[in-house]
Formats: structure tokens, C-alpha cells, sequence
């Protein structure tokens, strides 16, 4: 049985209204609620589930960030995940960290743990990247399936059904590998009350990447992070000689 | 030690003493309600100086002081730990409350949808304040608030099915019960695999819950009580398994004889001889089961006595005061609901060319939507933080959070709907149900009216308590010469100070932040004439004053606004002092609700001696005598036919 390890990133909230600071150095997280990552949610209740039945005999959560991450480890703790790595970041070099970062962290620890499965959701909600699961898969030389929205376990035989542009496609992968959630895979438990009290005794442990021989830099500076642009209000044309010269007149036919 | 014959009230088991020695017998039958029986006790003796032995802000307004401790600088009771831990809560409730709970779905079926009932025990939800190792959370006071907060927000029907089952229903054996009971019946009432009813409410006994006629008579063995009587209106009546029921048992009197007087039960539904009738079509909180249980023949072993024999009045109105914050916190999360949906249509919605919340019309009801929310929060969680805190003394405190918010949330429901226009009246906009739902809680657990009586009366009679050596002094003057001296002495020059605008009661200076100082000072000069007043009716009516319910009403409205003023003063003192964010619409909400209520308290006030006034309230109970009489409006009809 595999021992698994889910990837959750604490996130602004998806209910949040983004504010974009004054500086336009990036969005305002200051005193604005987070959550998990929803995609993240969706992971760690599969690999609940592969534990649930059986197919799988530790679920391991892990974060990078900054101490406010132990929230977002103790929601998984929570939902029933055995227990957690805290990849301790500081709030200063957050910034800095991206998918490249977190997918040297994952494989480091899969090495470690001797994980046989690693689930991530598709992409976060703050910077849309999709990139850690690819990244991690290609670090580990290990197959991947990504945006699974099934995924089936038999002994060492992983059966994926992804979400593509044209459909549904099923492929197999041979363990260990890296799965990432995509929307549908299934819908996530509410961590009751109970839960999060018994959470709270679950074992978390503190590494920082450099004990997992990770380096923090990166290549990427960021220039701008600005509003989407405010969309014009559109007009309705009564057919298409008017629709025509309404295009002509804005020179764009 | 003075002997003072003291009469408890059948809602506040302790009385006005009177400012005379003689006793309180034989009132007349129209104060029967707060009248519960006689008993001789002694008080310790009193300072003329007006030393207290309560903290309680409110109790101690009753003699124009303000006792700071429970108030300024506005408590907050929680450790960094159980702040953390109900954090962590507040997400998963609300998701469950928005995505699995269907409010208007519980009231159509008029019950919580089976799921939605599983869910929730699964949740933890129905053993919130049990300890942890009897299969509870072990919330404090201020958790649980912040907690209900969420579902009063969502759904009152099943914060009453709730509130019922943990906040009444099983609360006396949390609170009273011997370590065997808790043993054996916690457990089970945590999870939710049985539920809870809390029953004392019968046909002929409402409000004057002392008046019960449910029997509990021991068995010649002495191994059991026989329980017979009926309840009516039980919340949780029908689902319930363990109720608490309270029954008249005679009880031996150190002299002997025998009288009756009221213990607490808790009984089981499978001992046999519980029945409960179908479920009560009720205007709101349809989602919470309400029915009337019949116990007949029902043996309760002795070991289900909860608390002593005769202890039973006393264990009811414990529980009731220890439930009443858990419902002004769950009505200020319904506030805030109503507060959103009335925002998030005046945002949108055009009428002659602007967005509606552009108009003062509406404006002002935004304003006094938020001011009657804030109250209600601030005065909440003083009241959980007082308890947790340890404090005995505040059941005039949770007495008014339940009256305001109660008042508060039907006002702030009102004006959304208002706001809304026809949208509001609609059922798919979810407004008429809150209102329907809302109406219950100035009638349930101490009907509001009620609960100003036992505002003004306790607080009256701890007025009482302070006068008694000068009223004493008075049977003997000569021999008394000193202690009326300096009584007359202060007496006057606080009239005559307060005459002249000076001397404008105790300064709170040192407790609160620049920016609310006017608000406190109109605070402090409520709290001096509030105390001027209380002593002038003792002096003037005594006992008398008992029977008085039209004064009754306005002092308890005048200590209500004080309250509500101190509350919300001492809150935004604290938010500027931490340099909150929003400390300054903190600050607006503070001293326009202040100057208003003080406007109000100075009415109120006067209307106890004006002679206009007094006038008044004996016509108005001349005319409601001709109503009664007439069995209808006392006017013919301007056609003359």
C-alpha cells in the first residue's frame, strides 16, 4: 500500500474581492481571509478516500509557506489527512516561491517518505500556474496523470481518466506517480467540528527547504500586477448591415 | 444583621425589599406573576455609603454607580488557544450551514431535513459546550457565541432546534447535574444520538412558571418519584429522548409541615408514561419541533433528581440566564445577514435616475440597521465574556442582551424588507421567513415584557437593599441622628447639583478613548440621574412599587439604553485604542446611537415623576379596563353606525 502525499497551498479566499496594492508589487493579502486551494481540497479528499479504502496506508499532507500555513495544514488534518510537513517559508521570501520551487520541495520529500503517490490540485486559484504536478512528475521521472477527474488503484496500476480539450481520456500509469485533481474528481468533505479537534493532536513536522537541500531563488521578477482592464459597455445592433457599420466605424473591418 | 422580609419573585427568586420592615404579605392578586413565595432572610447590613457587593453594571446603576469591572475596558475572555480552535470552526459551519442546510426547505417540510440532521450531529453541533472527554467540544461561553453566530445567520428554525437541545434542554444537567448524571446522559446528548427538551411551560403556566401544576410525589419506598402532569409548547417535544422537567414535589419544612415546591427531573421517554402530541403549526422557526408531552404514571428513579428537592425554580432560571447570551450573539449574525441582502439590492437598484441607497430616506435606515447590529454584538459578547470570566452576577446583563436583540433583529428584518420594496415580500427572497422566525424571541424564554420587570425589580430591589439603614434610622430619628444627616446631606446636593448641571455623575475618563468622550459623558450623566431616580422611587413608593408596572417598564427601558450606550462605548474605546481598522465608523456607530439614547433615557426618566405622565398611565390603564369590559374598541363608529 502506497503511502500518499498531498501538496495544499493556502490561498485568498475564492470569495474574496482581489485588491490590487497601491505599489502594484501584487494583490493584498494583509487581514484578507484565506482558505485552502479548492483544487487542493479536492486532492486531499482523494487520497482520503484511496485510504478509506484501503488502497492506500498513510495520507501526508504538506505546505510551503509562511507560519499562517499551519491553517491550511490543520484544515487538512482536519478533513482526515494522518498527519503534516509545514515547509516553513518566510513571509518574506514568499514571494519569490513558485511551482519550480514547491516541485523540487514535493519530490524531495516523495524521496524521503518513500511516498508511491503524489496528488496536487490542478493549479491554485491565486496564480493559476499548473505547472507543480508536470514539474514534479519530471524531477521524480515518474509517470503523471494530470486533471484526473477519476482515478482507479489496482496493485501498482493506476488508472487516470483526464480531462482534455476533446473529452475524457483514460491512461494507466505504472506507480509510483504524480496525479493532479482537476474539478469533478469528486466533492470534498467538510471537516466537522470533532475532526478538528482531534486535528489538533496530529502530529505536524517543521522543515525548512534548505534541510531538503532546496534552494530559494528565483529567476522571475515580477514588474507589474495590475486590474484586469474594466470591459467597455457593449450595444445591442438590430442586424447585421448596422452590426457591419458599427465595425467599420470602429475601424476594426 | 437586619431581619428583612424578603419575598421572591417567581422570575427572580429574590424580591424588592421594602423600605419599610414590615413584610410584603399579602399582595394583591395582579402581582401574583413576579410573586413567587415568603421567606425570612437576612441581608447583611448595608452601608449608607452604598458599598457594593455585586459587580454587575447594571445591578449597581440601580444606585447611580458605575462599577467598571464587567464593562470597561471591554472584555474579552478567550486564549490564544480557544481563539485559534473556534477559528478554525467558523469556515466548516459556514459551508455546511450554505451548501447543505436549505433554510427555506426546513420551513416548507417543517422540519430539518433528515441529511441536514445527521449532518449536523456529525458536525459536532449538538454538544457544542459539553467537555471534551463526555464526546463534546468543551466550548467556553465566548466560542459558543461566536459559533451560534453563524447559524442564526443562516437558519434560526434549526438554531432553535439547537439552542433547545443543548442551551435549555440538557444545560441543567451540564450546570447542575451530579457527576453520575453527566456521566450517563452527556455523552449521548453530544453527539446528537438523543435529544434534549427542556420542559417547564404548561397550559395554565406561562410567564408564572412558579404556578405549575406537574406532580412529582415520592414513592412510599423512596425509590422513585411518580411524575403526572403535561407540558405545552416544548421545543424538541416530539424528537426528544432525556427531558428536564420541572413538577411541584411536597417538600418537609424544618417545622414540620409540608409544602410544594418545585424540583428538576430528568426524565427518560423509555421509563414509560411519556407521550408527546403532534408537532404545533407554528408562524416561524418551523424547522424546530414544538409539541406537548403528557407524563402519566411516569416512574423517575430518585437518582434523576437534579440538584436538591425544592431547588427546581432556582435550577430553571439558572439555566434560562446562563442560555440568553447564545441568543443575542445568534440575532446579531441574523442581523448581519439582513443587513447584506438590504445592501446588496439598495446597491443595485435604480428609481428616479439613482441607485436607491443614494436617498436619506434610506440612508437612515442603513445607519440605525448597523447601529442595532453593533449593540447587540458589543452586548453579547460582554455578557459571554463576563461568564467566562467567572462572574455569577449577570442575569440583568443577558436579561437585557435578549430583550434588545430580540427587539433589535425584528427592527433590522423590518427594514430590509422595507428596503426591498416588493422583492422583500416575496417568500423566494427569504426576508418574510427570518421575520416569521423572529417573532418567537420577544415571546420564548422570558417574555420581554417579563424580563423588564425582572430588570427593574432586581435592580430595585438592590436600590432597596442600599436605603434600608435610612429607612431604618427613620423608625427612630433621634437616636439615628447621624446616618439621616449624611443620607439628607448627599441626597440633597445631588439633586441640587444635578439642578445645576454640575457634579454629572461618575467620570469613566480613564477607561475610554478622546474620540467617544461626549458619548460617555450624556453615559454618565444617564447613570446619575438613573441612579437619582431608582432612589426617589424607593423613597417615594416602597413596596408599593411592585405594582407598578408602568414605572417598571420605563426604568427598565431607561437601564437598557444605558447598558446599550456603556456597551458600545467601551467597544469602540477599545477598537481606537488598538487602532482597528474601521475604528472611526466605529466611533460614528458609538456616538450617534449615544446621543439618541440619551434623548430617550432623559424621556424615560422623566415620564417616572412627571405629573402628565403619571396621569397618563392611569388613564391607560382606565382605558384598557373599558376595553376589557366592552370586549372590544371602547369608541362608536364616526358613521354612527
Amino acid at each position: 500500500m502506497a503511502r500518499v502525499l498531498v501538496g495544499v497551498k493556502r490561498v485568498v479566499d475564492y470569495a474574496v474581492k482581489i485588491r490590487v496594492k497601491p505599489d502594484k508589487s501584487g494583490v493584498v493579502t494583509d487581514g484578507v481571509k484565506h482558505s485552502m486551494n479548492p483544487f487542493d481540497e479536492i486532492a486531499v479528499e482523494e487520497a482520503i478516500r484511496l485510504k478509506e479504502k484501503k488502497f492506500a496506508s498513510e495520507v501526508v499532507a504538506v505546505t510551503c509557506g509562511p507560519t499562517q500555513n499551519q491553517e491550511t495544514l490543520r484544515t487538512a488534518l482536519a478533513m482526515g489527512a494522518d498527519r503534516g510537513i509545514h515547509v516553513e517559508i518566510p513571509a518574506a521570501d514568499y514571494p519569490k516561491v513558485g511551482p519550480l520551487h514547491v516541485s523540487k520541495i514535493l519530490a524531495k520529500l516523495a524521496q524521503k517518505e518513500e511516498a508511491g503517490l503524489i496528488i496536487v490540485g490542478k493549479q491554485a486559484i491565486d496564480d493559476d500556474c499548473n505547472q507543480t504536478a508536470q514539474m514534479t512528475a519530471s524531477f521524480l521521472d515518474w509517470p503523471q496523470g494530470t486533471f484526473a477527474s477519476e482515478l482507479k488503484l489496482e496493485g501498482d496500476k493506476l488508472t487516470v481518466v483526464r480531462e482534455i480539450d476533446g473529452g475524457l481520456e483514460t491512461i494507466e500509469l505504472k506507480m509510483p506517480a504524480v496525479v493532479s485533481a482537476d474539478l469533478r474528481l469528486n466533492e470534498p468533505r467538510y471537516a466537522t467540528l470533532p475532526n478538528i479537534m482531534k486535528a489538533k493532536k496530529k502530529k505536524v513536522d517543521k522543515l525548512s527547504p534548505s534541510d531538503l537541500g532546496v534552494e530559494i531563488a528565483t529567476n522571475i521578477e515580477v514588474l507589474e500586477v495590475s486590474d484586469p482592464p474594466v470591459r467597455d459597455a457593449g450595444m445591442k445592433v438590430e442586424n447585421t448591415e448596422e452590426l457591419i457599420s458599427k465595425l467599420k466605424e470602429a475601424g476594426l473591418v | 444583621m437586619w431581619k428583612v422580609a424578603e419575598k421572591s419573585y417567581r422570575l427572580t427568586a429574590r424580591s424588592l425589599v421594602s423600605l419599610s420592615r414590615s413584610s410584603l404579605r399579602n399582595k394583591s392578586a395582579t402581582v401574583s406573576a413576579i410573586e413567587y413565595e415568603k421567606k425570612e432572610t437576612t441581608v447583611p447590613k448595608a452601608e449608607a455609603n452604598g458599598s457594593v457587593e455585586s459587580k454587575s453594571f447594571v445591578m449597581n446603576l440601580f444606585r447611580g454607580g458605575l462599577v467598571p469591572d464587567q464593562v470597561l475596558p471591554y472584555p474579552k475572555v478567550i486564549t490564544q488557544e480557544q481563539a485559534e480552535f473556534i477559528q478554525a470552526m467558523l469556515d466548516p459551519m459556514e459551508k455546511f450551514m450554505v451548501e447543505v442546510n436549505d433554510a427555506a426547505k426546513n420551513d416548507e417540510i417543517a422540519k430539518v431535513e433528515d441529511h441536514t440532521m445527521e449532518g449536523l450531529k456529525e458536525m459536532g453541533a449538538f454538544g457544542l459546550q459539553v467537555p471534551i472527554e463526555l464526546n463534546g467540544l468543551g466550548l467556553s461561553n465566548t466560542q459558543y457565541a461566536r459559533l451560534v453566530e453563524i447559524v442564526g445567520r443562516h437558519d434560526l428554525g434549526v438554531g432553535i432546534a439547537l439552542g433547545a437541545h443543548q442551551s435549555i434542554g440538557f444545560k441543567g444537567i451540564l450546570l447542575e447535574g451530579s457527576k453520575e448524571q453527566k456521566t450517563k446522559y452527556l455523552p449521548s446528548l453530544a453527539t446528537g444520538e438523543n435529544i434534549a427538551a427542556f420542559c417547564l411551560t404548561e397550559p395554565a403556566s406561562g410567564s408564572d412558571a412558579a404556578s405549575i401544576q406537574t406532580k412529582a410525589v415520592k414513592s412510599s419506598c423512596g425509590n422513585y418519584y411518580m411524575l403526572n402532569g403535561s407540558k405545552i409548547w416544548i421545543s424538541n417535544g416530539g424528537i426528544a429522548e432525556i427531558f428536564t422537567v420541572f413538577a411541584k414535589t411536597p417538600v418537609t419544612q424544618p417545622d414540620g409541615t409540608t409544602k410544594e415546591k418545585i424540583s428538576a427531573f430528568i426524565v427518560e421517554r423509555a421509563f414509560g408514561g411519556v407521550s408527546s402530541g403532534p408537532p404545533e403549526n407554528k408562524m416561524g422557526i418551523k424547522a424546530s419541533n414544538t409539541a406537548e408531552v403528557y407524563f402519566e404514571d411516569v416512574k423517575v428513579p430518585v437518582e434523576n433528581l437534579l440538584g436538591k428537592e425544592g431547588e427546581g425554580f432556582k435550577i430553571a432560571m439558572h439555566i434560562l440566564n446562563n442560555g440568553r447570551f447564545g441568543m443575542a450573539a445568534a440575532l446579531s449574525g441574523n442581523m448581519k445577514a439582513m443587513i447584506e441582502k438590504a445592501a446588496d439590492h439598495a446597491m443595485n437598484r435604480v428609481q428616479f435616475g439613482s441607485k436607491i441607497h443614494t436617498y436619506g430616506a434610506i440612508q437612515e435606515k442603513f445607519a440605525k440597521m448597523s447601529m442595532l447590529q453593533y449593540v447587540t454584538e458589543s452586548m453579547a459578547f460582554i455578557v459571554c465574556a463576563n461568564m467566562d470570566a467567572g462572574y455569577k452576577d449577570f442575569q440583568l446583563e443577558a436579561a437585557i442582551s435578549k430583550v434588545f436583540a430580540s427587539e433589535a433583529a425584528w427592527q433590522v428584518t423590518d427594514e430590509c424588507i422595507q428596503i426591498l420594496g416588493g422583492m422583500g415580500y416575496m417568500k423566494d427572497c427569504g426576508a418574510e421567513r427570518v421575520l416569521r422566525d423572529l417573532r418567537i424571541f420577544r415571546i420564548f424564554e422570558g417574555t420581554n415584557d417579563i424580563l423588564r420587570l425582572f430588570v427593574a425589580l432586581t435592580g430595585m430591589q438592590y436600590t432597596g437593599k442600599f436605603l434600608q439603614p435610612v429607612s431604618n434610622a427613620m423608625k427612630s430619628p433621634l437616636t439615628n441622628i447621624p446616618t439621616l444627616a449624611s443620607f439628607f446631606k448627599t441626597y440633597a446636593s445631588k439633586r441640587i447639583g444635578s439642578k445645576l448641571g454640575w457634579d454629572l455623575g461618575p467620570s469613566m475618563s480613564e477607561h475610554i478613548h478622546p474620540d467617544v468622550s461626549s458619548s460617555a459623558k450624556l453615559a454618565s450623566k444617564a447613570i446619575m440621574q438613573f441612579g437619582l431616580a431608582a432612589e426617589d422611587i424607593a423613597i417615594k413608593y416602597g413596596k408599593k412599587f411592585i405594582d407598578m408596572q408602568f414605572l417598571q417598564n420605563r426604568l427598565a427601558n431607561s437601564a437598557i439604553d444605558i447598558f446599550a450606550m456603556v456597551a458600545v462605548i467601551s467597544r469602540a474605546s477599545t477598537s481606537l485604542n488598538n487602532n482597528e481598522e474601521n475604528a472611526k465608523l466605529e466611533t460614528t456607530l458609538c456616538n450617534v446611537w449615544c446621543n439618541d439614547a440619551a434623548k430617550r433615557v432623559q424621556e424615560n426618566l422623566t415620564s417616572l415623576s412627571d405629573k402628565t405622565s403619571l396621569q397618563d398611565f392611569k388613564a391607560m390603564a382606565d382605558l384598557s379596563n373599558m376595553v376589557i369590559e366592552k370586549q372590544g374598541v371602547v369608541q362608536n363608529h364616526p358613521l354612527g353606525f
